[in-house]
């Protein structure tokens, strides 16, 4: 085992016992990423050639030089007896939908390539101060818009570390594979409708989605305003809740970091489930899903596969001493992707109307008569179809004629998600749970290309995603085990607002109680070469 | 059933949108958009309360949980030029853009 495949919390550890020095943790880091990254994404990367699909690519841009004179900042601080942060000398990745001071910030998009950021996200700027190394820029679709990672205008676009030929997720999904290949210890994700969950599921890692409103969007290129959710990435759930530690909290920036105390969330982490009451709903061992011909709907139960991990964790929870509600009702479930179809364009609308060639980012290099036709010819060029579909979808549906049929009705099916989530969780109510106990993904990790380019499949992608980000609660998707293939399964835990430290607590149980798992002793393939 | 978004409508939408696609391209995304409302109009036939409001976001914010607004104080940005120089056209620190286009009411 090298540096890089440390848990960050165990790098801190050796750091802070003088074991290790930033500069070397980096310096592991980057040989990995030379090792198993192949070339960046770039713009117009021409024909995917043989050694492109050996490699991971979870990066746009790399920050070497930055991040050494961040290892060496660490390592001084250590040697003047200060205090160097919880993540001191951390790498980390950053998925590019953030911005960072100095560094391209291109959300995978040539509208936004030649765009260099004027300061730092409150977010990645939280974790520098904590001592985090970034890295890079970790690729993602294009605006967060996918769950493939194939969307990116940067190609080649991220790969999964554990089968090459297949998708590592989205829409964070360089920030996955860079942290399921060791690259980084740590990524920060966003998550929409599943975008940090889904990938950390396709690729074997945790992925914790916190709260609407526990960390600050200050500095993140906005898609759904109502949805958007910075979070974790990681190797572990004690990972996972160390980043959060420093990430979470409220924010003068941002009117919607809610005004809630940040929970001590390490602190939590070992003290069980012995008493504590998680749910299993049959809602989320099906999927629903329309014909693509005729737009009926069809319903079918998850694969067995998908669903014994979660039967699994539910029986060594109770050996552990929590209390298993079975058959609690989540019927609104299905309708998370139809609302999703709606709210998440009309946002996504909204915030892609600034990207015009006026201020910054791209411009046509057209002739162009007037400022319209400047305005068409750059976001023509600059848009990929995926920011055109949202943007279009969007557009239609909040039009006058159809707002009340579509986006007003889609607000209101919100509100029966919600109110799946507040009964289940009511702590008067009949099943009171602490946590809801799920898959994260109706499927493992699909090939490159089966997907893509149908818009409607890839959203159902996120069916047992996106009903929490409706809703605004926290969840956590945790690895538990491979499949026949040998590609990640994972479970999800869906709790109450504020209610991290128990799905971290949670999650840690189940981690140790399959510590001696055997799949636990599996690498990712890109690892095994 | 025929396509609720046709040519003319997808035009109309394109060109609100301040978008240029090309004939391939807007072949495709009108196709996806078709079907999206295929999946969309599942909405249609929940049963709705008629007095069920909508929710803006789902986390609800209250006076304890709703940070307060910071004083409306204006700051000087400290490298306005750093900001400038990312700008696609400037002369002598404006933002140059084509000729604005307008129409003359009667």
């Amino acid at each position: 085992m090298e540096l890089c495949d440390l848990s960050a919390f165990e790098m801190v550890r050796l750091l802070r016992a003088r074991k290790a020095s930033a500069g070397e943790l980096l310096e592991s880091a980057l040989r990995r990423i030379d090792t198993v990254d192949g070339r960046p994404g770039t713009l117009d990367a021409g024909e995917i050639t043989a050694a492109d699909r050996q490699h991971v690519h979870s990066f746009i841009t790399l920050t070497a030089e930055r991040a050494r004179a961040q290892a060496a900042a660490v390592d001084r601080q250590l040697a003047a007896g200060e205090d160097p942060g919880l993540l001191a000398g951390v790498p980390v990745s950053i998925k590019d939908i953030f911005c960072v001071r100095g560094t391209p910030s291109t959300a995978a998009s040539r509208i936004l390539a030649n765009f260099v950021a004027p300061y730092t996200a409150v977010a990645v700027e939280r974790m520098e101060k904590a001592g985090a190394v970034v890295v890079g820029k970790a690729n993602l679709d294009e605006f967060t818009y996918g769950s493939s990672n194939e969307s990116s205008a940067f190609q080649p676009s991220p790969r999964n570390p554990w089968d090459l030929t297949r998708v590592p997720g989205g829409s964070s999904g360089g920030s996955a594979t860079s942290v399921a290949a060791g690259e980084v210890a740590l990524s920060l994700g966003t998550d929409t409708a599943g975008s940090i969950r889904q990938p950390a599921a396709f690729c074997g890692v945790v992925g914790l989605k916190p709260t609407y409103g526990r960390v600050p969007r200050y500095g993140l290129i906005a898609f759904g305003s109502s949805l958007d959710c910075p979070g974790p990435l990681a190797r572990t759930v004690t990972d996972a809740a160390l980043m959060l530690q420093v990430i979470a909290g409220p924010d003068p920036h941002d009117s919607t970091a809610a005004a809630v105390l940040v929970d001590d969330y390490l602190a939590a982490l070992e003290r069980g489930v012995k008493g504590l009451r998680i749910g299993l709903s049959p809602d989320y061992f099906q999927i629903s899903f329309p014909d693509p011909l005729t737009g009926e709907y069809h319903a079918q139960l998850v694969p067995a596969e998908i669903e014994a991990p979660v039967r699994r964790a539910a029986q060594l929870l109770r050996e552990l001493g929590a209390e298993i509600i079975e058959d609690v009702p989540m019927p609104n479930t299905r309708y998370g992707i139809p609302a999703y179809f709606v709210i998440s364009r009309v946002e996504a609308a909204s915030n892609l109307h600034r990207f015009d060639g006026v201020k910054y980012g791209h411009r046509t290099a057209q002739p162009v008569r007037d400022l319209t036709e400047m305005y068409r010819k750059t976001r023509g060029e600059g848009f990929g179809a995926q920011p055109k579909l949202r943007i279009l979808m969007g557009m239609y549906v909040s039009a006058a004629q159809y707002s009340e049929q579509y986006y007003r009705r889609a607000l209101q099916v919100r509100t029966l998600i919600r109110q799946d989530f507040d009964e289940a969780f009511d702590p008067n109510g009949k099943y009171r749970l602490n946590a809801l106990l799920t898959p994260t993904t109706p499927t493992p990790a699909f090939e490159l290309g089966a997907v893509y380019g149908d818009s409607v499949l890839m959203q159902y992608a996120d069916q047992l995603t996106v009903p929490a980000n409706h809703a605004g609660v926290p969840g956590i998707s945790i690895p538990a085990g491979l499949d026949g293939q040998g590609l990640p399964l994972s479970i999800q835990l869906l709790g109450p607002d504020f209610s991290e430290a128990s799905l971290l607590r949670i999650g840690r149980s189940y981690e140790q109680a399959t510590a001696g798992d055997a799949w636990r002793t599996h690498k990712p393939a890109v690892l095994r070469a | 059933m025929s396509d609720p978004i046709t040519p003319e409508v997808f035009a109309h939408l394109v060109h609100l949108a301040a978008l240029e696609l090309s004939a391939e391209e807007g072949e495709y995304v009108r196709r996806q958009l078709n079907n999206q409302l295929k999946a969309i109009r599942e909405l249609e036939a929940i049963p709705l309360e008629s007095d069920l409001t909508g929710s803006s976001h789902g986390v609800p914010y209250t006076a304890q949980n709703s940070p307060a607004l910071r004083p409306d104080e204006w700051a000087p940005y400290p490298d306005v030029a750093e900001l400038l120089a990312q700008v696609p056209q400037l002369e002598d620190r404006y933002i140059i853009v084509p000729d604005i286009p307008h129409t003359t009411l009667d």
